[in-house]
């Protein structure tokens, strides 16, 4: 199956960016393909490079980084949603780019499965 | 197709919004705080466990995230893991998340 | 629009399937900015010449009311924008008969026309989509 995921909150605010992760990272361990994983809403801040968690904690976005990276996925943050939030490519972490909401539709169009992920 | 509710029934209302639309044979996933719905004893169980017409799943995760043991979960509710979701996504499309 | 959002056009090699998207609208407006963004996300799918129903249900059903005035919260009233829907050949818009009844609302209270349906009449469509989006 060919999934597209949507993420809609950004991390450690909501469960919603970790819950789409492990979707995500299961889908591609059972050897579907994960077309895109689109962020819109406050989820664009998963691809903010400077954020730092504690120690102890996950690092969500070098997490959505790392699976990016392991397996050539598609991150995209919506750019309208991006620049309301100041999200710029200056501060974009590793293996996201930013592009226009009709990215998510297209994804829609040539994917099986839509699932998303929100608060 | 499949229904997903991620929010506690004691917060948002959106596990009756899904209620109204479940049809027959669909599936419905609790994950995050949905979990909460499936206590034993909460006033919600009573609804579910009614609901033959639909098949209840948990994300087994969550569960335990929240101390929420096999024994406290309705017995109509069918515990999965990630993968489960994955395939409960795969099996049941299109899939609704009752945010 | 950003340069780089993708129109298609005839030359583009797409899937030449058209696929019914379904936009689910469940929450109120400027409480939070889900409605603004969710209709941004039914607009932009105008342009890709797919088969689109917005569903109004729960709290959405205020994202079209009449008599919505932003101006002392110093927000943008984007309810107008429910307009262009039509232009854009988006005419499948329906309001959930519970969710209408539950709030005292009317047909006559919308600034657009839309259609009353039943949750089970809504149910057996939203069965049928390949995209259920939920905003």
């Amino acid at each position: 199956m060919k999934f597209c995921v949507l993420v809609n909150e950004g991390p450690f605010n909501h469960q919603a960016s970790d819950s789409a992760y492990h979707f995500v990272k299961a889908a591609l361990d059972k050897g579907h393909e994960v077309m895109r994983v689109f962020f819109y809403h406050d989820g664009v801040n998963n691809a903010n490079r400077l954020s730092a968690p504690q120690q102890d904690d996950r690092n969500i976005v070098k997490l959505w980084s790392e699976l990016g990276k392991e397996h050539d996925l598609d991150l995209v943050v919506c750019v309208a949603a991006a620049l309301r939030r100041g999200l710029k490519e200056e501060i974009l972490a590793e293996g996201f780019r930013i592009s226009g909401l009709g990215q998510l539709i297209e994804a829609g169009m040539e994917s099986d499965r839509f699932v998303e992920f929100g608060d | 197709m499949l229904h997903t509710v991620n929010k506690s029934p004691f917060e948002r209302r959106s596990l009756a919004s899904c209620l109204r639309y479940a049809r027959e044979g669909d599936a419905v996933l609790f994950y995050e705080d949905g979990v909460y719905a499936l206590r034993v004893g909460a006033e919600t169980s009573i609804e579910l466990a009614a609901a033959k017409h639909l098949n209840l799943y948990a994300l087994g995760p969550d569960l335990e995230a929240r101390g929420i043991g096999a024994g406290q979960v309705l017995k109509e509710v069918k515990i999965v893991d990630y993968g489960g979701f994955v395939d409960l996504a795969a099996e049941n499309g299109p899939v609704q998340s009752w945010l | 629009m950003a340069e780089t959002d993708f129109i298609p056009d005839d030359d583009d090699e797409l899937d030449e399937d058209v696929k019914t998207f379904m936009f689910v609208a469940r929450r109120a407006p400027y409480g939070t900015i889900y409605a603004h963004e969710g209709l941004e996300m039914v607009l932009i799918t105008g342009a890709f010449d797919q088969d689109v129903t917005v569903v109004f249900m729960d709290d959405g059903v205020f994202q079209i009311v009449k008599g919505q005035d932003t101006q002392a919260i110093g927000m943008k009233n984007f309810s107008p924008t429910f307009r262009a829907l039509e232009g854009y050949d988006i005419e499948k818009l329906y309001v959930e008969k519970e969710s209408i009844e539950a709030r005292g609302l009317s047909p006559g209270d919308f600034v657009v026309p839309v259609e009353v349906k039943a949750a089970d009449e809504i149910a057996a469509l939203m069965a049928e989509q390949d995209v259920i989006i939920s905003s």
